[in-house]
């Protein structure tokens, strides 16, 4: 009795399974253009917080889409993770909230796949240069959704940086000797090479992550000089908070997260973006070229830009969201968390900032080979921390 | 053997294998050795030594830089890279050596006058006490302590508090190789203290007596006797204190300034942030050079036999 009862079940399953198209319907360009019925499961590699209980434990009552996390600590292990067991995910994961360092080694990598972005309504609604931006989308094709970012921003103390700084030189120069702070991360390469872009036009930088072996080494002795200057190299966003509360540092680069906490703390504290500009970090949920789970990704890149969730993410990470509709969601969790997280910002603001990319030696994805990659940055950045 | 039997042909068949494997163990002590011996032995050669042969090993391959791929291809470059002078890495590993060496020093003198304290003079009770107090900081994280130390090195911190009451100017070696050197004598110090006790407490009281009898002095005793007897457990304390200083990471990340990275770092950052993992394994040889080096020194000195 009991053998044909498991006997019929497994038969009904398989019919089951053979009626369900796997993830709608396939377009004629390869793309679905349904979402079909969840798996039941999402497997993603993600930056802690970015699939916090507070706002996916709705997702998951919602769509029975059970998330696994995985949490990786650098772009780098996101790519490693990527590419375990044969790649495209390794047919385990489904989605990676990759930085905009990472987001083009996953694409050429062939580890990510193209996504139909009118399955996710919240798109249309995005900034502009959140739709199609360099780093998740190549020749107007998208490998994934633009979710939040934040600019790098230059951190100040009211009281003891009279006058208020216009310019990221304030960290270059000797006046505030021994309490300036920078992060401990080689893309503050390009930092140094967008002041040197501005301020020494000679040496021809024009994008400050593809340089050259002389714009590299032109940064690099910037940097040198900057070291006895330095407090110390932040490596996480608690240290530089705690820096500033305590007054061993007066200046420093930062993310809008850090001001924001020490103005809670009452803190003597204010952020610019300098005439300069400043870089920025943009991340994307992208899909596993082997995703077992593709319905319930779709479903979750669907959710998670919807504009409540996003405001709902900017506040628990502290970063911005990419849709704008988000705003009057951010005020009401809270008060004026939109305008201090600069997304009520005009086109022009945005175009002040520079979004993250790896350095990779093909300049501009030119002929041009010359152009020192994520490698040698990294080596040079130990010679300057080291 | 004649109840065994009796019992071997009505017991059940269970029992009776039991029986026979246990009188097979009995007859070749050789298995039963073996037997207890092969787990924690395949673990120490799998694990440990297979462990070093791989970082070894990958150390002389390199990494494709764009697709973050190993290249299986044999070459010394990492090592190049490693010693030329007008790369950071020598630098690195001086500074790593030297804090370590430092750290050991500084400790062996605070170990060494508690420990007589602890083993030769104090009562039982006063003794427990002592050993409470220096086991006390293990019972917390280390990570905790080391936030503890930032918390009063910082420019508002408990040292500047206090020096402003005393009418004195404010301390300002936060996030300096000072307060790593500090940082570090603080969390290893236990380690030294453990060691040197248990050489104090095995000197017989009679050499002492001796020494006083033949017209030594207290510092004539102590250079002549007990530093001698002592040496064994002061250099078993510097294995700890140096092979720890020299492995860590933390402590550089969390209370060094700009001129701080260990070996450490660097490999982490390596690993970390680029998946540059045949150099990072080549750095990594660099310490285990030292502490082979070093090993072979401590047991010329007798260390391990006050281990």
């Amino acid at each position: 009795m009991k053998r044909i009862r498991r006997g019929h079940v497994l038969l009904a399953a398989l019919a089951v399974a053979l009626c369900v198209p796997a993830a709608g319907i396939s377009g004629g360009n390869g793309l679905p253009t349904s979402i079909g019925k969840g798996e039941g499961s999402l497997n993603v590699i993600e930056w802690a917080a970015y699939t916090d209980p507070s706002f996916a434990n709705k997702f998951q009552k919602q769509t029975g889409c059970i998330i696994h996390r995985k949490d990786a600590g650098s772009s780098n292990e996101m790519v490693a993770l990527m590419r375990s067991g044969g790649g495209g995910g390794g047919g385990q994961y489904d989605l990676v909230s990759a930085s905009g360092d990472a987001s083009l080694r996953l694409i050429l990598g062939g580890d990510v796949q193209p996504v139909n972005v009118k399955l996710i309504p919240s798109w249309k609604q995005f900034l502009p240069i959140f739709r199609s931006p360099a780093h998740n989308t190549l020749k107007g094709v998208h490998y994934g959704v633009s979710v939040q970012w934040g600019p790098n921003t230059l951190i100040y103390n009211t009281k003891l940086v009279k006058p208020a700084p216009t310019s990221w030189g304030a960290i270059y120069s000797k006046k505030y000797k021994g309490k300036v702070t920078v992060p401990n991360n080689p893309i503050q390469i390009a930092d140094a090479a967008l002041y040197l872009e501005k301020t020494q036009p000679k040496l021809g930088i024009k994008d400050p992550y593809e340089l050259t072996k002389p714009q590299l080494d032109a940064a690099t002795s910037l940097l040198k000089s900057q070291k006895p200057l330095l407090k110390r190299y932040w490596a996480s966003a608690t240290d530089e908070i705690a820096d500033f509360k305590n007054g061993d540092v007066v200046i420093g680069a930062g993310w809008p997260y850090q001001t924001l906490q020490l103005k809670a703390a009452k803190a003597p504290i204010a952020e610019t973006i300098p005439k300069e500009g400043a870089t920025g970090w943009a991340d994307t949920w992208m899909l596993a070229k082997r995703a077992p789970h593709p319905n319930c990704a779709y479903m979750w890149m669907k959710y998670v830009t919807q504009p409540q969730v996003e405001a709902k993410q900017a506040l628990v990470f502290g970063e911005t969201p990419v849709n704008p509709a988000a705003c009057p969601y951010m005020n009401k969790l809270q008060k004026g968390s939109c305008a201090a997280y600069h997304l009520n910002q005009p086109l022009s603001y945005y175009n002040t900032i520079h979004f993250w990319k790896t350095p990779v030696a093909a300049c501009g994805w030119q002929a041009a080979n010359d152009c020192m990659d994520y490698n040698a940055w990294q080596q040079a950045w130990t010679q300057v921390t080291g | 053997m004649a109840v065994d039997v009796s019992a071997l042909g009505a017991g059940p068949r269970t029992r009776r294998a039991r029986l026979r494997a246990s009188t097979a163990l009995w007859r070749r002590p050789w298995l039963k050795a073996a037997g207890l011996l092969t787990p924690p032995l395949a673990a120490f050669l799998l694990v440990y030594v297979g462990a070093l042969v791989v970082l070894f090993v990958s150390s002389f391959w390199t990494v494709d830089s764009f697709t973050g791929k190993l290249v299986h291809h044999w070459t010394l470059s990492n090592y190049r890279q490693i010693l030329d002078t007008s790369q950071p890495y020598l630098r690195i590993a001086g500074r790593t050596i030297g804090i370590a060496a430092v750290v050991t020093l500084t400790d062996a003198v605070l170990a060494f006058p508690l420990a007589y304290f602890m083993a030769r003079r104090a009562t039982p009770r006063g003794r427990a006490f002592l050993f409470v107090m220096v086991l006390l900081p293990l019972w917390s994280s280390y990570l905790v302590r080391i936030y503890a130390w930032r918390t009063i090195l910082a420019h508002d911190g408990a040292i500047n508090w206090a020096l402003h009451g005393i009418g004195l100017p404010d301390q300002n070696i936060a996030y300096t190789n000072w307060a790593m050197w500090l940082v570090f004598s603080y969390v290893w110090l236990p380690f030294m203290v453990l060691p040197v006790y248990a050489a104090l407490e095995r000197i017989p009281d009679s050499f002492l007596e001796a020494s006083a009898d033949l017209g030594a002095r207290g510092f004539k005793t102590l250079r002549s006797v007990i530093l001698p007897l002592v040496l064994p457990g002061l250099v078993a304390g510097s294995i700890f204190t140096f092979s720890l200083t020299l492995g860590d990471y933390i402590t550089p990340l969390l209370v060094g300034g700009p001129s701080s990275s260990f070996i450490g770092n660097v490999v982490y950052d390596f690993i970390g942030i680029n998946a540059n993992i045949p150099f990072a394994a080549a750095f990594a040889v660099v310490p285990v050079i030292v502490m082979g080096i070093y090993l072979l020194i401590a047991r010329r000195l007798g260390a391990f036999e006050a281990l």
